[in-house]
């Protein structure tokens, strides 16, 4: 097992919004039964050598298979995992060695899992939170007030959180992780399961935050709509290591990857003919057209409705998967 | 020790919560607290019945084996009442719900400790002391200025014996998960040996009971050096006032053991 030690060298984020990663590796030891009393031990690099800089107040889209690592990592940059090598620092905290401090300055979102007392009313664990996190009275209730209005959690207030429906949940979970005010916020699939009323309301609140305080937000997620809508900059990663770092346009080109426009026509038509798409499929009435992920659909809306007589349209986003499956068909691996 | 004084902030803050949670509901409390003292006080009408048919148990009357139930319950109700919660420990890293107290900023034992936190199990020390009381002003003893002394200090001392016992079973369980029935029987177990005389064990019991687990310091050792009884092993019977330092050992060591479970579980995950 490599063992990288760094010494000195301080962050250039030093007690700030920012985070660094310098040859992050977390190697796991799993042991085996082979036979009666035979064991293996197999080493797994579940994040294997990764750097990368995220500066204060960036929203950053941290993506990858399942399995690739994200949750290593992000297990990492809370504190909850102590890394195998490599240098981490979060606010300009060592994460592993001073997880309490380093809990004042980070808000930490699971959408599958609540970090909220689940017998508790919301009220009440709002409550235990700020004593936790020593909030000052007027700023719990300033930011408690503009997270129960912009998240729709007034009606919520006194149920307890087994009580809560996934979307209100999540809804619950971000207010509580945004009472006192981190410098980083880390969203683990904060819009999984969610209705798209709710989406909209969670991504625009997220942006409002960051804005206004100027929030580091780093986001893993499998629905690339929530990082077209609030980052920039997109880090994909598999098989521990990171193997794209820019923007999604980027990705998107990198990986070829397309939008499927689905329209239905008021009756069988031969497969259309647009220019800036292709018909993939047909099945009756309806049409499937392949665009680029980084173009407008609207021009080639305007041409099929244009010809042809419609009856309804939507459109598909290219999911994660497939975009990093397209990404490595074109890209030879390391 | 900084940490310390964190840790019991936050578990002042956690229990609290759950005390004002649970207020609202005054009548399931008042059901299983009585709950609570009577099946805890079951254990002591078994007692009532074995001294029915006999004088003497294990060389101890009735108030002086009462002596000996009233301690050993008080002390584990209240280990039972402050870091009961601790057992399920294992639960936690098993459905991941430990990583979400990694992220707040308070002591990780404090939090599991005071997760949850029942008054109702208040029902226990209450027949405990009960017991205690009532052993206290039956038994004939005579009564010296270190006697009266050593009966507030054994308490306090058994309590805690106890209470680094749940904390080591708690560490045992970042390795495994389902070793919560493990846990019980050196509590739950552990009680049921000391609530009776210790010669009614064999020796190897007693013996255990002493050098490998010292559950022997939570009150046979002091309630027989109060009865003026040599204690079965023929050991000096200056070792009852050895307990308040067995119990600062135990819980020293059960400080190490859970800081090693944890540091273990943060560099493995689960």
């Amino acid at each position: 097992m490599r063992n990288k030690q760094h010494h000195g060298g301080r962050g250039r984020f030093e007690n700030n919004g920012g985070i660094e990663l310098e040859d992050v590796e977390k190697v796991f030891t799993l042991r085996r039964r082979t036979g009666v009393l035979r064991r293996s031990r197999e080493e797994v690099r579940a994040v294997d050598g990764i750097s990368f800089t995220v500066a204060p107040g960036e929203m950053v889209g941290y993506i990858g298979p399942n399995g690739a690592g994200k949750s290593t990592t992000i297990k990492m940059l809370t504190g909850i995992l102590a890394p195998s090598g490599g240098r981490l620092r979060v606010a300009g905290i060592d994460p592993a060695r001073e997880r309490i401090r380093l809990a004042h300055h980070i808000g930490v979102v699971y959408g599958q899992r609540t970090t909220l007392w689940w017998d508790l009313p919301l009220r009440d664990s709002y409550t235990l939170v700020r004593r936790l996190y020593r909030v000052p009275a007027r700023r719990f209730h300033r930011n408690l007030d503009r997270c129960v209005e912009l998240l729709d959690l007034g009606a919520l207030m006194d149920t307890p959180v087994r009580q809560l429906s996934l979307g209100q949940r999540v809804r619950g979970d971000i207010a509580a992780a945004l009472l006192h005010d981190p410098a980083i916020l880390y969203l683990d699939e904060p819009t999984i399961g969610l209705d798209a009323v709710s989406k909209v309301k969670v991504r625009g609140f997220l942006q409002d935050i960051n804005a206004e305080h100027n929030t580091t937000v780093l986001l893993t997620t499998h629905d690339l709509t929530d990082i077209e809508q609030l980052c920039r900059r997109v880090m994909v990663i598999d098989h521990g290591r990171l193997v794209y770092d820019g923007t999604l346009d980027g990705l998107h080109t990198l990986g070829e990857s397309e939008r499927t426009l689905i329209v239905d026509f008021e009756r069988v038509l031969p497969p259309v003919t647009v220019p800036g798409a292709r018909t993939v499929k047909t099945d009756g009435p309806r049409q499937w057209l392949a665009i680029p992920a980084d173009a407008s659909a609207a021009p080639v809306v305007a041409a099929v409705a244009a010809h042809h007589p419609l009856v309804d349209l939507s459109i598909r986003e290219p999911d994660v998967e497939d975009v990093i499956a397209a990404m490595y068909a074109r890209l030879p691996r390391g | 020790m900084a940490r310390a004084l964190d840790g019991l902030r936050a578990y002042r803050l956690i229990a609290a919560m759950w005390i004002r949670s649970a207020a609202a509901y005054r009548t399931s409390f008042l059901v299983t607290a009585i709950g609570s003292f009577t099946a805890s006080g079951l254990s002591f009408a078994a007692i009532l019945l074995m001294f029915s048919h006999v004088e003497v148990l294990g060389g101890l009357l009735l108030p002086e084996a009462a002596l000996l139930y009233g301690t050993s319950n008080t002390a584990l109700g209240l280990a039972d009442l402050t870091l009961g919660n601790m057992v399920s420990l294992g639960q936690r890293v098993r459905d991941g719900t430990l990583n979400t107290l990694l992220v707040r900023p308070a002591p990780v034992l404090a939090q599991v400790a005071a997760d949850r936190f029942a008054l109702r199990r208040i029902g226990r020390i209450g027949q405990g002391a009960l017991v205690l009381i009532w052993a206290l002003a039956q038994v004939d003893v005579a009564w010296t200025p270190l006697k009266i002394l050593l009966v507030p200090v054994m308490l306090i001392s058994g309590a805690a014996i106890f209470g680094a016992v749940y904390i080591v079973g708690a560490a045992f369980q970042f390795c495994a998960q389902d070793a919560a029935e493990v846990q019980n029987s050196f509590t739950y177990g552990g009680n049921a040996l000391l609530q009776y005389p210790p010669a009614v064990f064999a020796k190897e019991v007693v013996w255990g009971a002493t050098f490998v687990i010292p559950l022997a310091f939570v009150n046979w050792l002091p309630v027989l050096y109060i009865l003026d009884r040599g204690n079965p092993l023929g050991l000096p019977t200056w070792l009852a006032f050895a307990a308040p330092a067995v119990a600062t050992a135990l819980c020293a060591a059960a400080g190490l053991a859970w800081r090693a479970g944890l540091r273990g579980y943060r560099s493995a995950g689960s």
